[in-house]
């Protein structure tokens, strides 16, 4: 019961003066220091008034404060596989062993990447898109790979456009990042056809792409048909050029994501 | 007592009885066989004399992901259901033929289309008609896995169903009756597909 008493009057503490507290504080504070702060923290002491010179916008823009983060989803897992991309190589297995080699470079860049797959498990499409989601990432990339077609192939989400809300119905939240995502996917699409890889651009209905609020583009790797010459997924060189071609081009999606409001 | 003509009597009575149930069983059998058989070689061949239609195919390309039209002459039932139904198998035959552009395993690939008049409810402003293709479960068995190919042969079914059938607004896929939740693990088969984008159809 006295834990009980103890929570009701933080609770009331919190409910009464934290708003009045946290307004008084928020007023005075930058904007991108507001961003920072709990909206509730009862029972701490506000922090000293800022001076009103503090108070101007910062010169750089608002999202060059914001942590830019990538999540990396490797598709399949577990009891899926996938498709089956030759006889002792699953799908599962290559994106994974990429979805780490992207990690590996894009932590060396300084870019900051949450994966929905550490290991050979079974995850939930349901359990991806949650991951994804609450990282608030600014890209969201879903690598999978096929034995049909040939070089690169882009997906974006088939849902229809819909307008940025607080709540989006979960089957189609992607519609309100729809415009972000194929900017994305373009980004991608240029730096494979610089780095001379065949690309494939196209929008499908994919769990649990549909439900990302991220840009989010699906990557899919195909065997490199050029000229006669295949080039199989295997390939460790092909592979490399994937990894370092999709990391510059989350470099350069950086770059531009600073620049948007 | 029971004398022995009449015990004679009904021993052959019921040897007749059982033989006979034996017989039916075995032809019974035999015409399933014959039945199963007959439905894995659809499209049956038309009768001779019966004029056949210009049909178009949306074939799909691996290589560069698009759907160009094909054209292909077929005599075709009179039914809409039915005519939908050897279209489709003629598209899923043209996939299996060698050196197709999106390879399918050649099998059974649709058990049955039937089409439903929208809207379904009295609230709903969905226009034309919803098609509804089951899928055989061979078929999605031999399908390759990737998003690009599923993806492409569900557009092409949507596209071919579209270009013969223009009132058709909406697709729904089942397999072997049963929903399923994607084609070769990567293509959403929960969903219905629009299959134009006439006014007052919502992406669902």
């Amino acid at each position: 019961m006295r834990w009980i008493e103890e929570r009701c009057r933080d609770l009331t503490f919190g409910l009464i003066l934290a708003p009045l507290l946290a307004g008084a504080a928020n007023a005075q504070m930058p904007a991108n220091a507001q961003s920072n702060t709990p909206s509730s923290t009862p029972g701490k002491v506000p922090p000293p008034p800022v001076p009103a010179e503090m108070t101007t916008p910062p010169a750089t823009p608002p999202r060059a404060a914001a942590r830019f983060v990538v999540v990396i989803d490797a598709a399949h897992g577990g009891a899926d596989s996938g498709a089956r991309l030759s006889n002792h190589l699953l799908e599962k297995d290559l994106v994974l062993a990429l979805s780490v080699r992207l990690r590996s470079v894009l932590s060396a860049h300084g870019i900051y990447v949450v994966t929905t797959r550490e290991s050979d498990g079974a995850i939930p499409e349901l359990n991806r898109a949650e991951t994804a989601n609450h990282a608030a990432a600014a890209a969201c990339i879903s690598l999978h790979a096929t034995t049909s077609g040939s070089g690169v192939h882009l997906f974006t989400s088939s849902v229809t456009q819909i307008p940025m809300t607080r709540f989006l119905p979960w089957e189609t939240a992607q519609g309100a990042y729809a415009e972000q995502s194929l900017r994305l996917s373009s980004e991608i699409d240029s730096a494979m056809r610089h780095a001379e890889i065949p690309v494939t651009l196209g929008r499908t209905a994919l769990e649990p792409l549909d439900s990302f609020t991220c840009p989010a583009v699906a990557v899919e790797l195909s065997p490199l048909n050029k000229a006669g010459k295949v080039t199989a997924l295997s390939d460790p060189e092909y592979q490399d050029r994937i990894v370092a071609t999709t990391a510059a081009a989350i470099e350069q999606w950086q770059r531009d994501w600073r620049q948007q409001p | 007592m029971i004398s022995r003509p009449q015990r004679i009597l009904f021993w052959t009575l019921l040897f007749s009885s059982v033989l006979m149930s034996v017989v039916l069983l075995r032809m019974r059998e035999r015409a399933l066989d014959r039945l199963l058989a007959s439905g894995e070689t659809m499209p049956l061949n038309p009768p001779p004399g019966t004029p056949v239609q210009n049909v178009t195919m949306m074939m799909a390309n691996d290589m560069d992901g698009s759907l160009q039209p094909g054209y292909q002459n077929l005599a075709l039932p009179v039914d809409a259901n039915a005519r939908a139904h050897v279209i489709l198998q003629h598209l899923i035959l043209n996939y299996a033929r060698p050196n197709s552009k999106h390879p399918i395993a050649a099998n059974k690939g649709v058990n049955e289309i039937f089409f439903i008049n929208l809207p379904l409810e009295a609230n709903q402003v969905l226009p034309g008609t919803m098609a509804v293709v089951d899928l055989s479960g061979s078929f999605v068995e031999a399908h390759p896995s990737g998003i690009e190919p599923e993806t492409l042969t569900l557009l092409s079914i949507i596209a071919t169903l579209h270009a013969n059938f223009p009132q058709i607004s909406q697709v729904r896929f089942l397999v072997d009756g049963q929903q399923r939740d994607t084609l070769a693990g990567h293509a959403d088969l929960t969903r219905v597909y629009l299959a134009s984008d006439s006014p007052g159809v919502k992406h669902l």
